[in-house]
């Protein structure tokens, strides 16, 4: 199951306590070539809406936000080497693999279909 | 222009031997001097120099320099950096040798005339700004914030009040706030825009406590929009003890209009560079100053100049003693060695005495009527998010036809075909297109029409043609860099283009 955030990150969940963040395609999109991801480190903990890093493209910088409490498990380094990874594929390229601390908070943000509509009103 | 010239570097037209000068033998008997030096220090072999003569040499940087884009160029609407003429009468008196020629450390019985100016924009800047103290010090904008919140930071603790960490920014701020802020070791907290572009209060108010140590607004804002809630964020702000600093970037509009102190700001500074008509950028270094109430003086940066008529024995000083470099010690140290950059500094002098009260006060009125009459003319063809009167500069979110796929990045390129300098592109963040037009006052209404015309036939064009604009610049000596390779692996020395 895929969560979004109203900050375009994602959290894919891949069983009940852990999952995949990045940002969403529509963001990578908005964003254009990311040229500089600014990671955070394994075992740090952030609160929801606390910013874990941030993302340069050549139009722009951008915190990122936890959408949940959550602990990082690992980072993906690769974003260091070749942050473009993240315009081939936001999905398939995440951020961070994280220990979801409150699974409640995942009811508080969007699925599939909810952040589809938020994006269409973006613009 | 001439491409061999000006496409390869002065190093690629360098032949080995070829000299513009011959210079006689030396004739001193110094090998002595130079038998004392340590060998670590001395030169083995000769530097790696360019040796081109000296006729290659000019047609190299003259046909660089048509190549080079400014305000004496063609229109610059270049939002939020104010890219208004420059006149050369500035320059003239920057270069007077008068001035050019001093020694920054020249004790001051020497330089009283250059001291008497620098004090002058002083007070100039202080009854502008309705500050009751200026620093010229601040090398440029950025540093000025920097310097402006650590006056703020350095009144906070002399009051013992050291639990002040948070600076409250709006997300429509330029991006050099929260930066100063960082640098400055404070927390950075953002306040939301409402949907006409200012900043809510409702949002505001919730985030001022005991430990906000100042809020930083720029008005009008980066949208161009004039913050008509001031005096209540202000109090607001005051009443939970943190103090307001003015982002100067857009004093341009308010120009002997309305003054940043009366309307409650504490901290300010100015981009000279921007509303005084000195050189931006590559085209000369900038300058910074900053201004703060009564009150805040003595948090100011060391040094200082001062006007004195007694000493401090109370007996009169001579006429030619009376400007002083002051080394205070309750400032907040030094933030520059001397006093800032004096020659920019002179160019502001210049500006605002050429132009005197009169000529300030028709500034910003001229730059608003030229940046509305843009507007309004072009918002058929382009989004207008926020449909009101603006100040200096507006935003529009990209084109209004939003089904062509032409970005505002691609009607940026296709300016550059017709010989404009491009407007400020995706800032302020607040949209996905911005668009971010500043005219100034500079410009006459045959250039503004031009402009119009250009930019209505580009509309046009991403409707017809859109590939055309697409694909764009056409024109340009260079057509299409990889800016994402550039900004993951920057060339930034000879030696790494060579090893290419």
């Amino acid at each position: 199951m895929i969560y979004y955030s109203k900050t375009h990150e994602y959290i894919n969940m891949i069983n009940d306590t852990e999952g995949y963040v990045g940002i969403s395609a529509f963001a990578a999109k908005q964003l254009g070539n990311v040229v500089y991801v600014d990671l955070p480190e394994a075992d740090d903990e952030f609160e929801q809406g606390e910013d874990f890093g941030a993302i340069e493209s050549v139009k722009a910088a951008s915190d990122l936000y936890a959408p949940v409490d959550l602990e990082v498990i690992e980072v993906n380094e690769a974003l260091a080497d070749d942050p473009r990874l993240i315009n081939a594929d936001p999905m398939k390229n995440f951020i961070m693999k994280v220990e979801v601390k409150d699974a409640s908070q995942l009811e508080e943000l969007m699925d599939e279909a909810a952040y589809a509509d938020f994006c269409a009103k973006e613009h | 222009m001439n491409k061999e010239l000006y496409g390869n570097l002065v190093f690629e037209l360098s032949h080995k031997g070829r000299k513009g000068y011959a210079l006689p033998a030396n004739g001193l008997d110094n090998a002595g001097a130079l038998n004392d030096m340590p060998a670590a220090v001395m030169r083995t072999g000769a530097p790696d120099l360019p040796e081109c003569d000296e006729l290659t040499v000019v047609r190299h940087y003259n046909n660089m320099s048509t190549n080079n884009f400014g305000v004496d160029t063609g229109f610059y609407p270049l939002g939020s950096c104010t890219m208004k003429y420059n006149p050369k009468l500035n320059e003239e008196i920057a270069s007077h040798r008068a001035f050019a020629g001093l020694h920054p450390f020249a004790p001051a019985s020497a330089v009283q005339g250059a001291l008497k100016a620098y004090w002058t924009l002083q007070q100039l800047l202080s009854e502008i700004g309705g500050m009751s103290e200026f620093t010229l010090n601040p090398f440029a904008g950025a540093h000025g914030e920097l310097t402006g919140l650590m006056v703020i930071r350095r009144y906070h603790e002399s009051r013992g009040d050291t639990k002040r960490r948070k600076v409250i920014v709006p997300d429509s701020a330029h991006g050099t706030n929260p930066a100063s802020a960082a640098v400055a070791g404070l927390e950075i907290v953002e306040v939301k825009s409402r949907p006409d572009g200012t900043v809510d209060v409702d949002d505001l108010r919730p985030l001022l406590d005991d430990t906000v140590a100042a809020m930083m607004m720029t008005n009008p804002n980066t949208l161009g929009i004039f913050e008509k809630n001031i005096p209540e964020i202000a109090h607001m702000v005051h009443e939970a003890g943190a103090l307001m600093y003015y982002d100067g970037a857009n004093l341009n509009p308010m120009l002997g209009v309305a003054r940043p102190g009366d309307m409650g700001f504490d901290v300010m500074h100015i981009n000279l560079h921007k509303t005084f008509s000195t050189p931006h950028g590559g085209g000369g270094p900038g300058s910074g100053p900053v201004g703060v109430r009564e009150g805040l003086e003595e948090f100011l940066p060391t040094p200082r100049v001062v006007r004195r008529h007694v000493n401090s024995d109370d007996q009169p000083v001579a006429e030619e003693n009376r400007f002083a470099i002051e080394y205070g010690p309750e400032a907040l140290g030094s933030i520059s060695a001397t006093l800032g950059n004096f020659a920019v500094q002179l160019r502001a002098l210049s500006y605002i005495l050429s132009l005197g009260s009169d000529g300030l006060m028709q500034v910003g009125p001229l730059a608003t009527l030229n940046a509305n009459y843009i507007k309004e003319m072009l918002k058929d063809d382009y989004l207008l998010p926020i449909e009101t009167v603006c100040k200096h500069e507006f935003v529009f979110d990209g084109l209004r036809d939003k089904s062509t796929g032409v970005t505002t990045l691609n009607v940026a390129k296709r300016l550059l075909d017709h010989g404009y300098h491009a407007p400020t592109i995706y800032f302020p963040l607040l949209f996905h297109e911005s668009l971010m037009i500043e005219p100034t006052e500079s410009e006459s209404l045959e250039t503004l029409d031009d402009f119009i015309g250009v930019m209505h036939d580009i509309a046009r064009e991403a409707r017809e043609t859109p590939d055309v604009v697409i694909n764009a610049p056409h024109n340009t000596p260079i057509t299409h860099p990889d800016d994402t390779e550039a900004a993951l692996h920057p060339i930034l020395t000879y030696d790494e283009l060579a090893a290419q």
